[in-house]
């Protein structure tokens, strides 16, 4: 068997090698009378290189093509945003209201995370936004403090518009809960929490939703990786070195 | 798994942790491997003798990060992974993600893939609402309904296989229009279908709308009324249902629906009999829908020009549709990579069935499985 073994390893280092050798030789010198069985392989395969060069070129001259375009999707840039009601959150709040804009259409409004619960009460009560359509969160591992934004997208049957409301908190650190405010914001909460480790502060029944109790870490971090997780995961459970 | 075993026994309900029982209240597990659930869904009943004191919903069984695949995947990539949320909506699904894509980048498809989409759309929404009554009769009791629904569904799947070659998961639209224009013969063909399924419909209502065991088991279960739907956001038929008029078609439309004559059929009583019928009467506004779609298809291009790498400029956007069963939403955030920053998908079934607990409260067991049914969940899609 080991000879059997050897008998099948040779093979392919003898025939890796005259490749290999091939190549760089004939780069070097091209003519080797000895192996000349072996150039005629070597040949299309110098010669193939020379084929897909004029296809790259041409892939180049689509990419000169695309930096024409990029002018057009410079065009949507978030707008300024104001109404009434932004005004006066402005007049009463001040700088805690950071940023009012409208992208593509779609108005948002970015909020200090001491007075959110506030903002949205006002939204609620005052501009009839009574569907809280989805909360959640993103993960900005590169911003110095605050981490992540959480959004709360609402809408209003009376009016038929949608605003999202956004606020930054630093990992940690908690923020209060909407439920009080939408019963929708449960479970909506719940996954946040379990997807992101986001704190919500006054919530009925914080844990997790989708994963089991006892999941390790969050995954919809950033940094959260899903290889080492999933072997930690099957070493422990099934005793095996790793599920991939 | 120990972890979870804590609130079989009662824990998780705070009051009773000793090992006396007590005689007034019973913890009932129900699923998840339990035909009445739909799938994989477990619902912890707290019960006193046969009356629901409260519920607790145990989800995630189908759970496969969904979101996380979102955020390393390129955009076009992540299409067909959608149709595996809600599977017996498929169309509708990627018909929600393409639109959301093509807001993101600022295109818009041209008008002839906008009808194949509410064709398509439509159809799939008539499949849904089949599976859902078949499924629903048969948890109450009824087994015929599911045959009919079943038999008739297969003639819309026929067509989604003909036009796209895959029956349940179709991936049937691209980004910026549709991949295949309609095959020769396909508005002869969906007429055909329309004229097939008009009568069908009629079938379904002469089993069970006046159907005595129907009617007793349906009517005054699981009320939910108009401000409770809006409190928990829930969406679709079920807030239909409770009086709201309400479709995302006509309050925010998309697509070609602007251009097509329809109704929002209401409930009044928010019950799970008028749930039922609001579906059924939706069933005959798709195939309006339907009928006036292919009559006025027009001829022209299916794609609109899509760069072939996308990469969508800075920014995050909202896009959300009338599924067959609720406001699907994305919300998408771009950092101008090839891939999504953060893919949130907005799923109608996991906010629906949130509303379980306010629904069953004071109710009989039994009705707990009239009311998964009528809220029409699709445990992968609530799972993600």
């Amino acid at each position: 068997m080991p000879e059997d073994n050897k008998a099948n390893a040779t093979p392919p280092s003898d025939g890796t090698q005259p490749t290999k050798t091939p190549a760089t030789e004939a780069k070097v010198s091209s003519p080797n009378p000895p192996q000349s069985p072996a150039n005629p392989e070597a040949k299309p395969a110098v010669a193939v290189p020379t084929t897909p060069k004029p296809a790259v070129p041409a892939g180049a001259a689509a990419a000169p093509a695309k930096p024409a375009v990029p002018p057009k999707p410079a065009g949507p840039t978030p707008q300024p945003w104001e109404n009434e009601f932004i005004q006066r959150l402005k007049k009463v709040y001040g700088s805690g209201i950071r940023e009012a804009s409208t992208y593509l259409g779609q108005n948002y409004i970015t909020v200090d995370v001491s007075i959110v619960s506030e903002i949205l009460s006002a939204y609620r009560d005052d501009e009839a936004f009574d569907y809280l359509v989805d909360l959640t969160a993103v993960h900005y591992p590169k911003r110095e403090k605050l981490e992540f934004e959480v959004i709360y997208i609402l809408y209003s049957f009376a009016k038929n518009t949608r605003v999202r409301v956004k606020t930054q908190v630093a990992n940690g650190a908690s923020l209060p809960s909407a439920v009080e405010i939408w019963p929708t914001a449960n479970w909506l909460e719940r996954e946040a929490f379990d997807m992101f480790g986001i704190r919500f502060d006054g919530h009925p029944d914080l844990k997790r939703i989708l994963l089991p109790d006892g999941w390790q870490g969050y995954p919809l971090r950033k940094d959260y990786g899903i290889l080492q997780q999933d072997n930690a995961w099957v070493q422990g459970n099934l005793g095996i070195e790793s599920g991939q | 798994m120990v972890a979870n075993d804590r609130d079989f026994y009662g824990d998780e309900w705070g009051e009773r942790t000793s090992t006396v029982l007590d005689a007034d209240e019973l913890v009932l597990n129900m699923g998840p491997q339990h035909p009445s659930t739909h799938g994989v869904l477990r619902v912890i009943l707290k019960l006193d003798g046969e009356k629901v004191l409260g519920t607790e919903c145990v989800i995630g069984y189908l759970h496969r990060g969904v979101e996380k695949i979102g955020e390393s995947r390129t955009y076009t990539m992540f299409a067909p992974y959608v149709d595996r949320m809600d599977y017996v909506a498929a169309v509708s699904n990627g018909l929600g993600y393409c639109q959301a894509v093509e807001t993101l980048i600022n295109v818009e498809a041209p008008p002839r893939a906008q009808y194949i989409r509410v064709i398509l759309a439509e159809l799939q929404r008539i499949a849904s609402h089949q599976v859902w009554l078949g499924t629903h009769a048969l948890d109450i009791g009824a087994m015929t309904p599911l045959f009919y629904t079943f038999r008739d569904r297969e003639e819309i799947l026929k067509v989604f296989e003909k036009y796209c070659g895959a029956r349940l998961t179709t991936h049937a639209f691209r980004i910026g229009g549709c991949q295949y224009d309609t095959y020769d013969g396909f508005e002869k063909e969906v007429k055909k279908l329309c004229d097939f399924m008009e009568p069908k419909f009629g079938e379904y209502e002469e089993l069970l709308t006046t159907n005595r065991i129907w009617v007793e088991r349906t009517k005054g279960v699981g009320i939910l009324n108009g401000d409770d739907c809006k409190a928990l956001g829930v969406t679709g038929p079920v807030l239909r249902a409770a009086g709201v008029k309400w479709d995302l078609r006509k309050a925010q439309p998309y697509a070609a629906y602007p251009k097509m004559d329809f109704e929002i059929p209401v409930g009044e009583n928010g019950d799970t009999y008028d749930r039922y019928m609001v579906r059924i009467k939706e069933l005959h506004q798709s195939l309006r829908i339907i009928r006036q779609a292919v009559d006025s298809i027009p001829a022209g291009p299916i794609m609109a020009k899509v760069p072939k790498v996308l990469k969508p400029p800075v920014g995050e956007i909202y896009h959300s549709i009338e599924a067959p069963k609720g406001e699907l939403g994305y919300f998408i955030v771009s950092d101008a990579s090839l891939q999504p920053y953060r893919m949130r998908i907005r799923p109608p079934s996991f906010i629906n069935l949130q509303a379980l607990d306010k629904m069953v409260r004071g109710m009989l067991v039994a009705d707990v499985v009239a009311v998964i049914g009528t809220l029409d969940i699709v445990l992968g899609e609530v799972d993600r």
